[in-house]
């Protein structure tokens, strides 16, 4: 039977840009350009390489967003999934990570899955939440913070890399698996993978689709508020001299007088 | 006063020092309930009740090294049942983040992640954040549930607050479902005998500019004279000069030291994101439109293979 891989993406505003809040408090998408999540790229190659080694498997892209979020979509497409699902509802604006979990998971099962696969966590948040949270929803193994993953005969084993140790794990499928950075160099999607994308099957779905209420979700939903963002301000300047060979010495006058030294 | 659940981390029973900075915090929204998971939890409990532990709930079993995550959810979910607590403290660590998500679905509450600093309020606790590179900080609350809560390190200052500290069992039961992800083999990182990251006081960093591996030991030397923790930029890690371990950055580790020393490093966006809340940042590099200038309280435009030994010596000559 085919493997179904499912990997869950997110849209977001490029972190080399100006990044901030709307009005409401949540993160501006309007004003900034979006792209794919660069960490989610990781879970994208992981999952063709999970395809590439297995007898039959198909790759669905899954995410949760605005209109635009499907560039995302189109960009994993183009790399080499072979379909995609869209949730997209108005009425999702403002949802917070839990949120986000709850619409995931409903689509998940609703798309059919042996392993989702995900990124460590998105560029916007940062939250690094999202898997763990998955896993609890759907009630399957989490083995996640991956550096290496490999699946084979219905399982899945990787090794996790933390502080004090690195560990290697192993779980039946279905699984919720989570890949870092370290996992390996995401392909850059060729012209031919780009123009194939455009041919391929993006399904739309909003939260009727997936027995959602509205009022589990969006800003009214969330289970968090954020009742203030400020911008920080800039670090005043500082002292900078050119070392004419005494850089060190100067350097260390000003530890001195900071008692560091 | 309502109880706060405060998830300890410990390296078998010595506590790690963001666990007594999250007992800190909880004093200011309740009185602290220790969750010691693993062994010896006695002698933990000594340095917990010394912060301000007024419980100690304690369980230990081998379900918790055994399997990743899930058992140790157990546990503190039953924690949770035991002490109705308002709010649950976790350390923002790739497992506390994971453990505290789990937790939050369970018994219906919200999270917030990776807090910076955290206050009693009106409507609970609120919570501060530095986020998109710590060029905002936000205030935020849970409105559902007990709030559920991780704090990054060296957010708080650890308080001496004696309390009772007393060591209750609590009587875990580890569900099937939570024995999926079997732990097969574990390997200890080496110890490198510097302080931890994400909790040194000082850090110094090498990037780009330190160009080769085999010349860390230059950054690695200062790092010993200040008895700093060692970091790495991105493109020094993916050039395999210094372990993944040791990367400050957005995909790496977020610190926020009183100093911060740059060696070699531009200061690109990605190595902005784990290093600008660092309350003294220092850099050298030969570059004098390298970005991290920008953020400098103290900069020196040179070669850091001249800079940096000097300073070294300096450091050490100073400290006798």
């Amino acid at each position: 039977m085919s493997l179904r891989i499912v990997v869950c993406v997110k849209y977001v505003p490029d972190a080399t840009g100006d990044r901030h809040f709307a009005e409401d408090l949540t993160v501006d998408r309007d004003d900034v350009d979006g792209l794919l999540s660069e960490l989610d790229e990781y879970a994208v190659e992981q999952a063709l390489q999970i395809k590439e080694a297995a007898d039959d498997a198909e790759i669905t892209v899954l995410t949760v967003g605005p209109e635009d979020a499907n560039d995302a979509l189109r960009k994993a497409l183009s790399m080499g999934a072979d379909k995609a699902v869209h949730v997209e509802d108005d009425d999702l604006h403002g949802t917070d990570a839990l949120g986000t979990s709850l619409v995931l998971a409903k689509a998940i099962e609703k798309t059919g899955y042996d392993l989702v696969v995900c990124g460590m966590a998105s560029t916007d948040g940062t939250m690094g939440v999202l898997p763990a949270l998955l896993a609890e929803r759907l009630n399957v193994p989490q083995v996640t913070q991956l550096s290496e993953v490999s699946v084979a005969d219905g399982k899945v084993t990787g090794r996790r890399d933390g502080d004090t140790a690195s560990e290697q794990l192993e779980a039946a499928l279905p699984a919720v698996v989570s890949v870092t950075d370290q996992s390996g160099e995401a392909r850059y999607p060729s012209f031919k993978g780009i123009m194939a994308a455009k041919k391929k099957p993006v399904e739309s779905l909003d939260l009727d689709d997936l027995d959602i209420d509205a009022d589990e979700v969006g800003l009214a939903g969330s289970w968090t508020k954020v009742d203030d963002a400020a911008e920080r301000p800039a670090r005043t300047a500082g002292t900078i001299v050119k070392d004419e060979g005494e850089g060190g010495k100067q350097l260390a006058e000003f530890l001195a007088g900071q008692k560091f030294i | 006063m309502a109880e706060v659940l405060v998830y300890v981390d410990h390296v078998d029973g010595a506590v790690r020092k963001p666990t007594l900075e999250l007992l800190t915090l909880a004093r200011r929204i309740g009185e602290p309930v220790a969750v010691h998971l693993g062994p010896n939890a006695e002698e933990a409990a000594k340095v917990l009740a010394e912060h301000g532990a007024v419980k100690v709930l304690a369980a230990d079993a081998p379900e918790f090294t055994e399997y990743l995550v899930a058992p140790k959810v157990d546990a503190l979910q039953a924690a949770y049942d035991a002490v109705s607590p308002a709010a649950v403290l976790l350390p923002s660590s790739a497992e506390g983040k994971e453990i505290g998500a789990r937790l939050a679905v369970r018994i219906g509450s919200g999270i917030i992640t990776d807090a910076i600093d955290l206050e009693a309020g009106d409507e609970g606790p609120v919570a501060t954040q530095s986020v998109f590179a710590a060029s905002f900080t936000t205030k935020s609350r849970v409105t559902k549930g007990a709030p559920v809560i991780t704090v990054k390190p060296n957010s708080a200052a650890p308080e001496a607050a004696p309390a009772a500290g007393t060591v209750e069992q609590l009587a875990v039961t580890v569900a099937d479902s939570s024995k999926g992800t079997k732990i097969v083999s574990r390997t200890p990182r080496e110890s490198t005998g510097r302080p931890e990251l994400t909790e040194a006081a000082i850090v110094v960093s090498g990037g780009r500019g330190v160009n080769g591996a085999e010349n860390f030991p230059v950054i690695e030397a200062l790092a010993d004279s200040l008895g700093a923790a060692v970091g790495a930029s991105r493109a020094a890690v993916d050039a395999g000069w210094y372990p993944h371990t040791n990367q400050v950055g957005q995909t790496g580790k977020s610190v926020s030291p009183q100093l911060y020393i740059a060696a070699g490093i531009s200061g690109a966006i990605q190595h902005r994101a784990g290093m600008q809340t660092s309350k003294t940042i220092v850099a050298i590099n030969k570059d004098a439109e390298a970005p991290i200038f920008d953020l400098v309280d103290y900069g020196v435009v040179g070669d850091l293979f001249d800079v940096v030994p000097a300073l070294t010596d300096e450091v050490k000559s100073r400290k006798g």
